[in-house]
């Protein structure tokens, strides 16, 4: 057990009061916690999904026979365009990064993320790229050129209209966002654990945060340098990717794919992180073999950034340098591998309890692998060069992306939704949920493999009858009913029970990790005591004896040593021991502001208004001028 | 939870055998005509048994893992205080179950398919096939292919003539955005990249028609841009190659010849060339063949008389966003052309 001695009240009180946002609307704007940004980016993402998957329904409806009529070649165009980039970067990277700016600090007995006003501004900066790219349906001019985006196609000459400057834009502001949210999650792993957890006792689902976080910071660019210069290709003509301007249209997609191909693990890390947590907490056991799978994790993400050509087998690459790539590809087989069989044997050595969170996990293990094994499958050049761009990655990749990230997602927001409402979600819908979803995703996706083999490329808004392929179409978009349906349960069983549920005190499942040492709710300060770590499952684990040293320190944080001052504890990187005190900053109105003037400097590039830019980017170094301007000592 | 997921296998399996051995005579990349598709499939056929074995495996070890953990749980008390620590069991059995079945097992299954993947992609790659005794350039538009013979002097559109028996080497690019070239029964697919030459061989085994489809998406009408190719018997495409080499004859029938003027006068030849006409535009398909194709619009209509008519009516009623616009002309304008157009072959 750690140390998390309560308290006294007086102590609590102080601490709240330093630690809380501001009341009222002002507070809203102004809030900088960690609990509450991470959970704007929860709700919002999926909110986004939502949206994301009403673009699916269309997708399907338009597809359930041939010759349907329910969508217009340039409407179904923008339908799954904006599909495949609602789910990819308004979705499953915020609702993870979220994920991770909530509990991270809980789970490494932090109290805050160590930029707060900079998360603030990422939210912000979130939410304005995807008002940004909603817009555009408001507009009309919505983009149509595909989540890939590939020139020419893009470029001034074939799509003239401004659904893909909303598109470069509002992605560009995205990504900008997930680099903020990256850089507070590996600063707050590196520098802010608690006293004790050293990095070999660090949870699995912050060491996937981590490694997500590093790759966000090495990948991201890379999409915003070449989304850029498309923008610039296409505003003033100067001709990166076309190739009558001695561009090069496959500039863009090696760009793309070096961020594209470490995004599908940037998603995938941090949900194979959660899978780890519920694993261990049900099966009330210590995940088997956690060296092997943080090297397993590690492998992943870096091997990911050497595969990027698997998305390009069919643009003409030489055979020998696609054999490098096929065999890097396969070999994200043996990390994945380990992961996998470290599930089952701490499932196998373990004490499972069945509950929902764990019923997703199962359900993903069983998808996930099917996935991975198309995975080494589509890696295989030669084989790819028939299924490239048909249904059968359509099916692959709806088998790693939705088994693999959504229904861990899932089973993270049944599994921590008593931290963040106080109580636990009902079990009996819960277990509804994950069976129709389970039957809905595999009746929807499974028959796309077939068509893919039978020739349907990705991406047609129509089909002709007597092709074969009516059966596994309707097949497919009458499972994504049902997986609707499944998702509607789910919702529901939240909200009810978000009202009605059994009080969930701060451990319901009786699981390992510090978040669960915190009320649920957790207090503003997260901890009274700092906790201090002795052992890999703390919650598990016998207390700690203090030296005199950590004993002070802690002490001495059960209040602010001084009126007013967020203190953070900070550790070194590798064995996390006491450096120093750091004192963080509070609420502000001008993450808001500046990311708000962000915003309009992109509507006015947007809409040609360059006076408009002009002025709000001066508004931009205004706001930061303001928000980074020194304040007098309290 | 994992005995209906068992349960629904085998029904999965026989499912899959029947829907990938259905439906002979439509585009099916598992019912190779040609030598790609044949050296493909056998690489899927590998790949598909060794990845259902490990499936398998993960289900069984799945089931098994659920049982053992209630019989575990079963056997002892609830220790409802999570301080109490569960004890680590079979700490070393499991350790070894990760590092055999998590990495040694994968290194085993994957040695087979990376070695085939090399054999067959070497094989298969145009450079090591070496030279063909037919080039054919393919060029990829906006949404419609462009089919050159440039030994013969020859062009037409959207249809492939090769003769079996042979590997003929496709030559490609594109004149505006990304368009792939796939018919799935001979071959893999390759992009047509503008700006760049890319390469495929095709080698077709029996004779036959082989449709395939664009697959990268290449804009509005992506969905309707399909590709025919077929295959002759040598000396059959000898015959079709002599046939296309002559121009179309000089139409004698007075409304066809009504019609060829209607063809200039109009503004179709702004777009389109005629073989042996003073029709020389180059950014439509070339129409030097077009009574002997067998669609309209790169597969979008069937080619006949009706379908004709009310394509150069009103193109875009059929293929909504090709790039042809809309002509104006009286009925009898329209049936003169008509019987001009069914003149060319």
């Amino acid at each position: 057990m750690t140390a998390t001695a309560t308290g006294t009240a007086v102590e609590h009180a102080v601490l709240d009061r330093t630690w809380s946002s501001r009341p009222g609307i002002v507070g809203w704007l102004t809030a900088v916690n960690h609990k509450q940004i991470g959970l704007r980016f929860v709700v919002t993402a999926f909110g986004f999904m939502l949206v994301g998957g009403v673009l699916a329904g269309l997708i399907r409806l338009q597809l359930i026979v041939p010759r349907a009529e329910v969508l217009g070649p340039e409407a179904y165009n923008q339908v799954f365009t904006m599909h495949g980039t609602i789910m990819m970067f308004l979705f499953a990277v915020p609702m993870l990064e979220g994920l991770g700016m909530y509990f991270v600090p809980l789970m490494i007995g932090a109290r805050d993320l160590p930029f707060p006003r900079l998360n603030a501004f990422g939210y912000w900066l979130y939410l304005g790229g995807g008002l940004i790219l909603m817009w555009s349906f408001v507009t009309g001019s919505v983009p149509d050129g595909g989540w890939f985006a590939y020139p020419t196609l893009t470029g001034p000459e074939f799509s003239p209209d401004r659904g893909l400057d909303f598109w470069l834009l509002g992605v560009t502001m995205l990504e900008v966002s997930g680099i903020v949210g990256a850089l507070e999650l590996v600063v707050v792993i590196l520098r802010h654990r608690a006293p004790g957890m050293t990095l070999s006792r660090m949870p699995i689902f912050v060491w996937s945060i981590l490694l997500q976080g590093g790759m966000i910071l090495l990948a991201f660019p890379a999409i915003i340098a070449a989304s850029l210069m498309l923008e610039i290709e296409r505003k003033f003509g100067v001709p990166f990717y076309d190739p009558t301007g001695e561009g090069n249209p496959l500039l863009w997609q090696h760009l793309f794919w070096i961020f594209g191909h470490p995004e599908v693990y940037i998603m995938l890390i941090p949900a194979t992180g959660v899978v780890s947590a519920v694993v261990q907490t049900f099966a009330r056991r210590p995940l088997v073999a956690y060296p092997l799978v943080v090297a397993a994790l590690t492998a992943i993400a870096i091997l990911s950034f050497g595969l990027w050509v698997h998305h390009m087998f069919a643009v003409g690459i030489p055979m020998l340098a696609l054999a490098l790539f096929s065999v890097a590809s396969m070999l994200i087989a043996i990390p994945s591998g380990v992961q996998v069989f470290s599930w089952l044997a701490t499932i196998w050595t373990g004490r499972v309890r069945w509950s929902t969170p764990m019923l997703f996990v199962a359900g993903f293990i069983v998808i996930f692998v099917a996935g991975g094994i198309t995975g080494v499958m589509v890696a295989s050049a030669p084989f790819d060069w028939q299924v490239h761009d048909s249904f059968f990655v359509v099916a692959h990749f709806h088998y790693v992306l939705f088994g693999g990230v959504v229904f861990p997602i899932f089973a993270a927001l049944h599994y921590w939704f008593p931290k963040w409402t106080g109580r636990v979600p009902g079990e009996a819908l819960g277990k509804a949920s994950f069976w129709i979803m389970f039957v809905g995703f595999n009746v929807a996706f499974f028959p796309q493999h077939f068509l893919g083999f039978l020739g349907m490329p990705r991406r047609v808004y129509t089909y002709d009858p007597g092709l074969g392929w009516e059966g596994h179409n309707l097949a497919s978009s009458l499972g994504t009913g049902v997986l609707t349906l499944g998702i509607l349960v789910f919702m529901v069983n939240l909200a009810v029970s978000a009202s009605r549920g059994r009080i969930a005190g701060p451990n319901p499942w009786s699981a390992d990790t510090l978040e669960w040492a915190a009320a649920s709710p957790p207090p503003s300060y997260n901890f009274g005591e700092l906790p201090v770590v002795g052992a890999r499952e703390p919650l598990w684990a016998p207390g700690v004896d203090l030296d005199e040293r950590t004993r002070a320190v802690t002490t001495a944080l059960r209040a602010p040593t001084a009126p007013g001052a967020r203190e953070q504890l900070a550790t070194t990187v590798v064995d996390a021991q006491i450096v120093e005190v750091t004192r963080l900053a509070g609420p502000s109105i001008w993450p808001l502001l500046t990311a708000a003037a962000v915003t309009v400097a992109m509507v006015g590039v947007l809409v040609d208004a360059w006076t408009l830019a002009v002025l709000a980017g001066l508004g931009v170094v205004v706001g930061l001028v303001a928000w980074l301007a020194p304040r007098s000592p309290a | 939870m994992s005995a209906p997921v068992v349960g629904t296998r085998p029904v999965l399996l026989v499912a899959l055998a029947a829907g990938l051995t259905a439906c002979s005579g439509n585009p099916n990349a598992l019912d190779p005509r040609g030598e790609g598709a044949a050296r493909i499939a056998g690489l899927w056929w590998l790949m598909f048994w060794l990845g259902t074995a490990v499936f398998v495996l993960v289900l069984v070890v799945l089931a098994v893992a659920v049982v053992g953990s209630r019989r575990r749980r079963r056997g002892r008390a609830e220790p409802d205080d999570p301080t109490l620590a569960p004890p680590p069991e079979g700490e070393r059995s499991a350790h070894r179950l990760v590092v055999g079945l998590g990495i040694v097992m994968p290194l085993v299954i994957l040695l087979p398919v990376m070695v085939h993947t090399f054999r067959v992609g070497a094989d298969l790659s145009p450079v090591h096939e070496g030279g063909t005794d037919l080039t054919i350039e393919v060029i990829g538009h906006q949404f419609w292919w462009e089919i050159r013979y440039p030994d013969h002097g020859v062009v037409t559109a959207n249809e492939v003539h090769i003769p079996v028996g042979q590997p003929v080497e496709l030559q490609m690019t594109s004149r505006d955005v990304i368009h792939s070239f796939w018919v799935p029964n001979l071959h893999g697919k390759i992009d047509l990249i503008p700006g760049e030459d890319t390469h495929l061989h095709l080698h077709a085994h029996e004779p036959g028609e082989y449709w395939g489809i664009c697959a990268e998406f290449c804009g509005v009408q992506h969905a309707l841009m399909r590709i025919l190719v077929v295959a002759h018997e040598p000396g059959d495409f000898e015959d079709w190659m002599a046939a296309r080499a002559q121009a179309p004859p000089t139409p004698a029938d007075p409304a066809a010849r009504e019609g060829a003027e209607l063809f200039l006068e109009l503004g179709c030849a702004a777009c389109h060339r005629v073989a042996g006409t003073p029709a020389e535009g180059t950014r439509g398909p070339d129409l030097s063949d077009l009574a002997v194709r067998r669609t309209l619009g790169a597969g979008a209509i069937e080619n006949n008389r009706a379908n004709l008519g009310g394509w150069v009516a009103d193109p875009q009623a059929l293929k909504p966003g090709n790039l042809m616009p809309p002509t104006p002309m009286s009925g009898e304008q329209l049936q003169a052309l008509l019987a001009y157009l069914e003149t060319l072959e």
